[in-house]
């Protein structure tokens, strides 16, 4: 019988999933560090969900469930979407986004593997569309609240909607630097008057650019591992960067410079971990340029023209439709052939 | 020299991958000796081609080194006795090919006597190019890397090869495979001498011999050998698998090998280091081939590597290297990444057997169940043929046969590299071999659906032909019956042969409307039978074209150079599979003959 090769030097698929989560790890410490340790919960609750709604869809589908619980990716689906989501918001978004990720977008299309589109960013998109007002209110960074928060009062906040001292929750959430210089821009105030708000920090927002920092940090641990290849986040940050940098030159005084993009929002977030998903990634050197530059822009047009202050999640889900097409066109020149 | 070679560009390929090498083991002894063995196996099919001709009966007196089996057409290659006593049997057995089928074998049992056939040494220097390569067609010497093409086929008869560069394949890039490495650490020398033979018959001027920097014994003694030649050795980087001939031609000359063209039509040949060895040996001793150094490692007490005479037995061979230890399973021929498990422990050594891996479960622990393809791209990543294996893989998957050829199946090595890394474990090579063996099946089924259609529009034509031919001559007879006849028609007497005429030319007319309706009916049947036949080829091979023809057989020697089939092209297969059964036939008829006498 012809079985070769019998050698395996493969990192297994749990193996791949689980490296990523360590690599959150530094970006949710500096997380809990920055706005509290309400995204705990909010981790907790996501995995929870994750793990039981896709336990009972394999038990519906019947595949062996051991197998794909053990494999983490529906635990990478949940955090990567708590980390996406505010963090104070009631329990239940949480619940409904992870479930709409992990039922509708991951197990209905076939589970791991076969999944078109980043579950996380399809959850992410239906909770923003769904529950707008919600998805924006962001806590303040515990340095810039006159109140702050204690794990325990998040955690009571979570569960039942109500602060201690009848506190409103205006007084612990701020708008997020984007949503912040896009309605102030708006105002017809200047980029330089806006930055000199509190809000905003060296480079991004006051606190947040930290955890962005985290995460890039994750991000090139990722890249040592190969499991990440330098392609998807060297495109799209260098595509942001250049597309930020072009309107910036353009006009400083209305368009925010590229470090404030490339360090706020989900920009280093989404440049290695939820756009260097390979199931719903192309799969060609060049087709992964073209992917992660697309995204960067789609990202930044959104941000500036759009309807919405930050534009990942919409931005991979169209460059996921693109995938088959992007992979068909960019196949590389094998060995012998003429290109 | 050693300036010369660090400064020799290395052009490296995409891809590529690199397991444990587990080469020590088997490196710690010299080349060892086995003692004869109570019975030598000689599988027929050693090598790519026909089968050769039996030559010898049963009972026969053989002497070592004497034919045994002659080669037969064009591809084919010549069986010796690898020691002198007593043809004992020819018959089917289990022979060492991934199938575990039976094939025709010969048996020696040795006299221990040792004595030679009269052997005639040429001195190549001084003899005619096209008589040393028409003698080589006697030599039964094949591609020793595990390929077995028959050497002589490599080199042109006309002896204008046209070729000007000589690869020696010295890369031995398997892991525990070590008999290469052994070969140039003790025999240097006479390997230098067989490349000189090559080059000589090629009329090659530029020679390169090929070895990863894992074998340092091994580049010193080349190097030291080749100082007062113009060969050049060239240390490429242990990178599996740089021992693939176009892998070696790129890293050696940076020249890739078109994919729809032999390395002889751009003026390459690339030899195996042991093949050169035993063409030397051929000439300079006269002694045929007769047998192999091979690397017995994996699960066993002493890994050696030991010069074994061809049809040896498995067991012999294990037994030689301190025997199996516990947990030993079964046995691998060839390297981990490309070979195949035995069929059973009484399988005899052959021509293709570089390599015997004892293998237990601590060494090749068995894979976890496979999981769905994440699109890693792992595999695309360790591809080096460039080939995108995670697509390939979900092509043959979902049988998308033709997509599956558009994105160059057949262009795949079967190298296992793809496979080795894929976090899902899924056993990509066993996709590509079955879409590829579906692919050619259905084109095999597809050219003879056109043969039996030409044959019947052929069998239609004449059949209207006929038909026509037929309707002239009565229209002719009774043209002249009529003619003949018209001055006497009103007589009644002649009433009864214009009657017969009458009836003549009636029968004329039932016969063709009966040979219409015939043809009728013909030619539904064969537009049924068309349209059946045609029904069951997939419609992505309905178009072959000849360049696709032209991958496929090539594809198909290139698995016949892994030993996954013996399979050439198909007329030769034809006539091989005409020639095997002629010879089955003959076998069967003397071992009866045989049989009788001994009565």
């Amino acid at each position: 019988m012809n079985r070769s090769p019998y050698i395996s030097e493969a990192p297994s698929v749990s193996n791949i999933m689980f490296k990523v989560l360590v690599a959150l790890v530094p970006g949710i410490v500096a997380y809990v560090w920055i706005f509290g340790g309400g995204v705990l919960i909010s981790i907790a609750l996501a995995t929870a969900t994750a793990l039981a709604s896709e336990a009972v869809m394999l038990k519906l589908r019947k595949r062996p469930i051991q197998p794909f619980l053990m494999d983490y990716s529906a635990i990478v689906t949940a955090w990567l979407l708590a980390l996406a989501i505010p963090p104070l918001a009631p329990w239940w978004l949480i619940v409904v986004g992870t479930l709409f990720a992990i039922v509708i977008a991951k197990q209905l299309y076939g589970g791991l593997g076969y999944n078109p589109f980043n579950p996380a960013m399809i959850g992410y998109a239906v909770l923003l569309i769904s529950f707008p007002v919600l998805m924006t209110k962001w806590p303040a960074a515990l340095s810039l609240a006159q109140t702050k928060l204690s794990f325990a009062d998040q955690l009571h906040y979570i569960f039942s909607g109500i602060l201690p001292q009848d506190l409103k929750i205006d007084a612990v959430t701020s708008a997020t630097p984007l949503d912040y210089l896009k309605t102030q821009l708006t105002l017809k105030h200047d980029i330089a008057s806006i930055k000199a708000a509190p809000l905003f920090g060296a480079l991004g927002g006051k606190g947040g650019e930290y955890v962005t920092f985290a995460y890039l940090f994750g991000g090139i641990y990722l890249w040592q591992q190969k499991i990440i290849s330098w392609h998807l986040p060297v495109a799209f940050l260098g595509a942001l960067a250049l597309i930020s940098g072009v309107f910036w030159g353009i006009n400083p005084a209305h368009f925010a410079n590229p470090l404030f993009h490339l360090f706020s929002g989900a920009s280093m977030l989404a440049a290695f971990f939820i756009i260097t998903d390979p199931v719903s990634g192309p799969t060609t050197p060049k087709g992964k340029l073209y992917f992660a530059a697309g995204i960067g822009i789609i990202t930044y047009l959104i941000r500036v023209y759009g309807g919405y202050p930050d534009g990942v999640a919409f931005a991979v889900i169209f460059m996921n439709i693109c995938v088959p097409l992007i992979d068909a066109h960019t196949q590389p020149r094998v060995f012998g052939h003429e290109k | 020299m050693n300036a010369l070679v660090n400064f020799t560009k290395i052009f490296k390929f995409h891809g590529g991958v690199h397991p444990p090498e587990n080469k020590a083991q088997s490196t710690q002894h010299t080349i060892g000796q086995l003692p004869l063995p109570e019975k030598l196996v000689l599988p027929l099919r050693q090598h790519v081609g026909n089968i050769p001709k039996i030559k010898v009966n049963i009972g026969d007196k053989v002497l070592k080194g004497q034919l045994l089996a002659e080669a037969e057409g064009t591809v084919s290659a010549a069986i010796h006795a690898p020691t002198s006593g007593t043809v004992s049997a020819i018959e089917d057995t289990t022979i060492p090919h991934p199938s575990g089928l039976p094939d025709r074998c010969i048996t020696i049992t040795p006299d221990g006597k040792e004595s030679w056939i009269d052997l005639k040494p040429q001195d190549w220097r001084k003899a005619d190019r096209r008589a040393l390569i028409a003698s080589l067609r006697l030599s039964g010497i094949v591609g020793l890397g595990g390929a077995t093409f028959p050497t002589h086929i490599k080199l042109r008869s006309d002896g204008k090869s046209g070729v000007h560069t000589l690869v020696i394949n010295a890369a031995e890039c398997e892991p525990y495979i070590t008999c290469d490495d052994l070969l140039m650490r003790e025999r240097s020398e006479q390997i230098v001498k067989g490349i000189e033979v090559a080059q000589y018959l090629l009329g090659a001027e530029k020679v390169f011999i090929g070895i990863e920097d894992n074998k340092p014994e091994a580049i010193a003694a080349m190097q030291a050998a080749t100082a007062n030649t113009s060969m050049q050795v060239v240390v490429v980087p242990t990178l599996y698998p740089s021992g693939d001939a176009r892998r070696l031609v790129y890293l050696v000359l940076g020249q890739e090998i078109p994919y729809d063209k032999r390395s002889t039509e751009v003026g390459l040949q690339v030899f195996n280091v042991a093949t050169v060895l035993a063409l030397y040996r051929y000439f300079e001793f006269g002694e045929p081939s007769l047998n192999r150094v091979v690397s017995m490692t994996g699960n066993v007490n002493t890994p050696q590597n030991f010069e074994v005479l061809f049809g040896t037995p498995l067991m012999h061979l294990v037994n030689g290297a301190g025997g199996a230890k516990l947990g030993t399973t079964h046995y691998i021929m060839g390297g981990p990444m490309m070979g195949f498990d035995l069929p059973d422990e009484n399988v005899p050594i052959t021509k293709a057997a570089n390599c015997i891996i004892a293998a237990s479960p601590n060494l090749f622990a068995p894979l976890p169940p496979a999981m769905p393809c994440i699109r890693c791209a792992r595999c695309a990543d360790a591809c080096p043929v460039n080939l995108q294996p995670q697509d390939l893989y979900w092509f043959a998957k979902s049988d998308n046969f033709e997509k599956a050829r558009d994105y160059k199946l057949f262009d795949c090595i079967e190298c296992g590299a793809c496979s080795s890394g894929c976090p899902s474990n899924i056993p990509l090579v066993q996709y590509y071999r079955y879409a590829k063996s579906e692919i050619i099946a259905a084109d095999r089924a597809k050219e003879a659906a056109n043969i039996a259609r030409e044959r019947n529009d052929f069998r239609l034509a004449r059949i209207e032909r006929e038909k026509l031919e037929r309707a002239a001559k009565h229209a002719e007879r009774a043209q002249a019956a009529k003619s003949e006849l018209a001055p006497a028609s009103e007589t009644p007497a002649n009433a009864t042969p214009e009657a017969n005429n009458h009836a003549d030319s009636g029968d004329a007319q039932k016969a063709a409307k009966q040979a219409a309706i015939a043809a009728a009916i013909e030619r539904a049947k064969a537009a049924k039978a068309a349209a059946a036949v045609s029904g069951e080829v997939p419609k992505n091979v309905v178009e072959t074209t000849p360049t696709v023809k032209a991958e496929i057989a090539e594809i198909e020697a290139r698995r016949a150079s892994v030993g996954l089939t013996e399979k050439p092209a198909a007329d030769e297969d034809k006539q091989a599979k005409i020639a095997a059964a002629i010879a089955r036939a003959k076998a069967a008829k003397a071992a009866a003959e045989a049989a009788k006498k001994q009565e």
